[in-house]
């Protein structure tokens, strides 16, 4: 529970309740802001929350660490996710007062609800003082869209979501570029297409000399 | 002479033009340079892609990873500012409450206006294009000939760079020699399906785009273009050696501040304003074409946004490149005693027969491109491969029910990631973890997309007027929008559908998602930004609104430069076409001011 108490502490939560058996993470604050509007500084280099604040309670930004980590880890394939701001950068989108982005946040909210309380309810304890084998049971549960038992369709839904933002996130990044394999974004002085390799493996020529 | 305020504007010019694009841009190029002083207004504000172009940011250095948002319907990063489908206090309204009847109208108040997003995809009408009825028997021919443009084609293509190939293919001409650029190589995914592709027999080639794939021969190019006149080949000179060549990196949408794409304000405008001939008026609204007794126009009534009043400037002939359906509202806006319609309407044909490109996309997966050794295929920020229209043949014989063809696009396979899954939840079977990572890296560049791009036949179903009751911010009245996609549109449709499935196919794929019908596929209305007519040119006055000069019937001296006067939109992008006319009425409007017929 210290989470909790460091939630309140960090932030004033308007709709917080406290004293429920299970931790309720309540409401974070919604965004306060219009938006960036029609005429962006185009060529400028940003990082969340420098376009409007971030409104996730640290509780909750602590869970969806945990939770982009468990779904992106430090493996051969680079670093994990919270490594390379991609908490930050799903807050930015929860926090944004967009219609879709909006969308979002009425599901990743309520989400983080659920697997707090999925995780209380088997484990007794947050998600995030969880063991790597307790996390994964729980996710194992609710990770795919077809097949899902009735009781988890509230969390593989809220799942899916998240997934997708965590890895829009972190394939944002330059290692996320390095573990797809994606190397351009350099300048060159000529481009020479793809190397003999490729082609062999496909089977084709260049056609243009 | 410079960017100026309203205040600023001399008594009265030689040419007055309303907007900064590709028309707009191309016609203060052509006009300025021959020694004409000309005034230009820009309903946005100025914009420099020198120091305002997103580059090499990454989308984790862009706000919302660079997602599309209200405000920004390409995402933060990209070139256009102030522009969209929809333009804060700057309405336009639907006849229609159907949304297949709904136009969305893209514009874009920046300086440049539309050519800051665009795929700079620039392919040349063919024979056939400017003479469709003649071929089939529906919609309307041009006044004028592919004989009567291909000359400023070629002279837009050495001024802007454009790489391409040719091919002899029909209707899809080439360019002289030694006018196009080289073409980039093919990129894994476009030579995959150009091998794949012979199969079904569609033909894949190097697409032309306007992109430097290596500078613009500054030593020759400005005698080309400007035989005779020494000080416009000095100034475009210096023009085309400030520009470089492409990188092979970033996304031409982004704009490009080394100048290596087409752009107005990197091609056309600096040696405009070079020549000292030039005031551009930014935050200048255009209202009204202003009218003498004679029936001459004599300028240009316009809102200054900066003080919100109105303001006039004067000059000896008009010339609107506000953007097509801009164009008919400004027209339409411009009554009088003796043109109760609006200006330039004795035919009643402003505003009507308004033509979009027909687009519709099918994805697939292509298991042969899984796991590639990584390798970088940015290349020239967009297509390097497309497939013109192949079935002439066969339309002509009238074995297809759809009167005219679409070209195909190739979308990126290796582009940049992020800012979306690249696993997405129908694949991978749950996968997180290492799992992810790992299946994520196998799919990655094995995606395929083909967008077509297709010739809408014009009906009388596709137009706008001025909404009765609506105005915006300023007072002015609105465009209102009727639509109605036909039978040859869906059936267009259908087939590019069934063709791309065919390709997908023959490269050992299959189609992503479930197959759309093609009035749940085609584009809404719009979505193409590729809306042209609503002021047609034709041979005869009582049945058109301006002549193959682009001058309007009605009015000696008032010009119509962006694709309003468009008597088709064939499947060609229509960019280069709109610079290839107004070059080419620049040209007589410089030679009608000679003669002192202005």
């Amino acid at each position: 529970m210290k989470w909790f108490a460091a939630a309140a502490a960090a932030s004033a939560i308007p709709e917080f309740t406290a004293g429920t058996a299970t931790p309720n993470l309540g409401a974070a604050t919604p965004p306060a802001t219009k938006g960036y509007g029609t005429d962006t500084n185009t060529a400028g280099y940003f990082k969340p929350g420098d376009v409007w604040p971030l409104t996730l309670p640290a509780a909750q930004r602590k869970l969806v660490t945990a939770l982009a980590d468990v779904i992106l880890p430090a493996d051969h394939l680079g670093p994990a996710a919270s490594e390379v701001h991609v908490p930050e950068m799903m807050d930015e989108w929860i926090s944004a007062p967009y219609p879709d982005q909006q969308k979002d946040r009425a599901k990743i909210l309520p989400g983080l609800q659920w697997i707090e309380d999925e995780s209380h309810k088997r484990f007794q304890k947050s998600f995030t003082a969880l063991t790597s084998v307790q996390q994964h049971a729980i996710c194992d549960d609710i990770c795919t869209r077809t097949g899902v038992k009735k009781e988890f369709s509230k969390g593989a839904e809220f799942f899916g979501v998240f997934r997708n933002l965590a890895a829009s996130a972190y394939y944002s990044t330059e290692p996320g570029w390095h573990a797809l394999g994606y190397v351009g974004n350099v300048p060159l002085t000529q481009f020479d297409g793809p190397p003999r390799e490729v082609l062999e493996k496909l089977g084709v020529t260049q056609t243009v000399v | 002479m410079p960017i100026i305020a309203s205040s600023q504007a001399q008594p009265e010019y030689d040419v007055a033009i309303v907007g900064s694009g590709a028309g707009g841009g191309q016609m203060a190029y052509t006009l300025t340079l021959a020694g004409l002083k000309c005034v230009m207004l820009e309903a946005g504000r100025a914009y420099d892609p020198g120091t305002e172009s997103a580059m090499f940011q990454r989308p984790d250095q862009i706000p919302l990873m660079n997602a599309p948002t209200p405000g920004k319907p390409y995402g933060f990063a990209d070139a256009t500012i102030d522009g969209g489908w929809e333009v804060p206090g700057e309405p336009y309204t639907q006849a229609s409450t159907k949304a297949e009847e709904q136009f969305w109208w893209w514009r874009a108040r920046m300086l440049g206006g539309r050519t800051n997003h665009w795929g700079r995809i620039s392919l040349r009408n063919g024979p056939y294009d400017f003479k469709p009825r003649s071929r089939d028997g529906l919609g309307f021919d041009w006044p004028i000939t592919y004989a009567d443009v291909e000359p400023y084609y070629t002279k837009v293509e050495m001024l802007v760079g454009v790489f391409g190939s040719n091919e002899g293919l029909e209707n899809t001409p080439d360019s002289p020699p030694g006018v196009l650029l080289p073409p980039p190589k093919g990129r894994a995914a476009e030579l995959y399906a150009q091998k794949h592709a012979k199969k079904i027999g569609m033909p894949i080639i190097s697409i032309h785009r306007a992109v430097l794939t290596k500078l613009l021969d500054a030593d020759t190019l400005p005698a080309k273009l400007h035989p005779g006149n020494p000080r416009a080949q000095k100034i475009v000179a210096d023009s085309m050696r400030a520009r470089a060549a492409c990188f092979w990196a970033t996304d031409c949408h982004r704009g490009c501040n080394i100048r290596a794409n087409y752009q107005s304000t990197t091609v056309h405008l600096p040696p405009a304003l070079a020549t000292g001939n030039l005031d551009i008026i930014p935050n200048a609204h255009a209202r009204e074409v202003t009218l003498g007794k004679n029936g001459k126009a004599t300028g240009v009534l316009y809102i200054d946004k900066t003080t919100g009043r109105e303001a006039r400037v004067k000059a000896k002939a008009v010339v609107l490149a506000a953007s097509s359906a801009e164009s008919v509202r400004i027209l339409l806006n411009s009554k009088s005693a003796p043109h109760p319609q609006g200006l330039a309407n004795s035919s009643g044909l402003v505003g009507k027969y308004i033509t979009d490109s027909v687009g519709v996309s099918v994805s697939g997966h292509v298991p042969a491109l899984e796991n590639l050794p990584a390798h970088n295929e940015d290349g020239a920020g967009g297509p390097h491969f497309y497939a013109p229209w192949w079935l002439y043949t066969e339309q002509h014989a009238s074995r297809l029910d759809f009167a005219r063809g679409y070209h195909t696009e190739f979308n990126g396979s290796r582009s940049m990631p992020g800012g979306r899954n690249p696993l997405s939840d129908d694949l991978g079977r749950g996968a997180y973890g290492t799992k992810f990572k790992e299946e994520a890296r196998r799919y990655y560049g094995s995606f395929v997309g083909y967008t077509a791009r297709g010739e809408m036949v014009p009906n009388e179903f596709c137009f706008a007027d001025l909404d009765p009751a609506v105005k915006d911010k300023w007072g002015i009245p609105v465009l209102r929008w009727h639509w109605k996609w036909t039978d040859q549109e869906l059936n267009l449709a259908a087939h590019a559908i069934k063709s791309y499935t065919a390709l997908i196919e023959a490269m050992g794929g299959k189609v992503r998602g479930t197959p759309k019908s093609p009035r749940d596929a085609i584009a809404a209305p719009g979505k193409v930004i590729h809306e042209v007519g609503g002021a047609l040119m034709g041979a005869d006055a009582k049945k058109s609104v301006c002549n193959g000069w682009n001058q309007t019937w009605d009015v000696k001296n008032l010009f119509l430069c962006d694709a309003a006067p468009f008597a088709s939109n064939s499947d060609k992008n229509p960019t280069l076409t709109i610079m290839a006319l107004a070059w080419r009425a620049g040209d007589f409007i410089v030679e009608q001011a000679r003669k002192g017929n202005l």
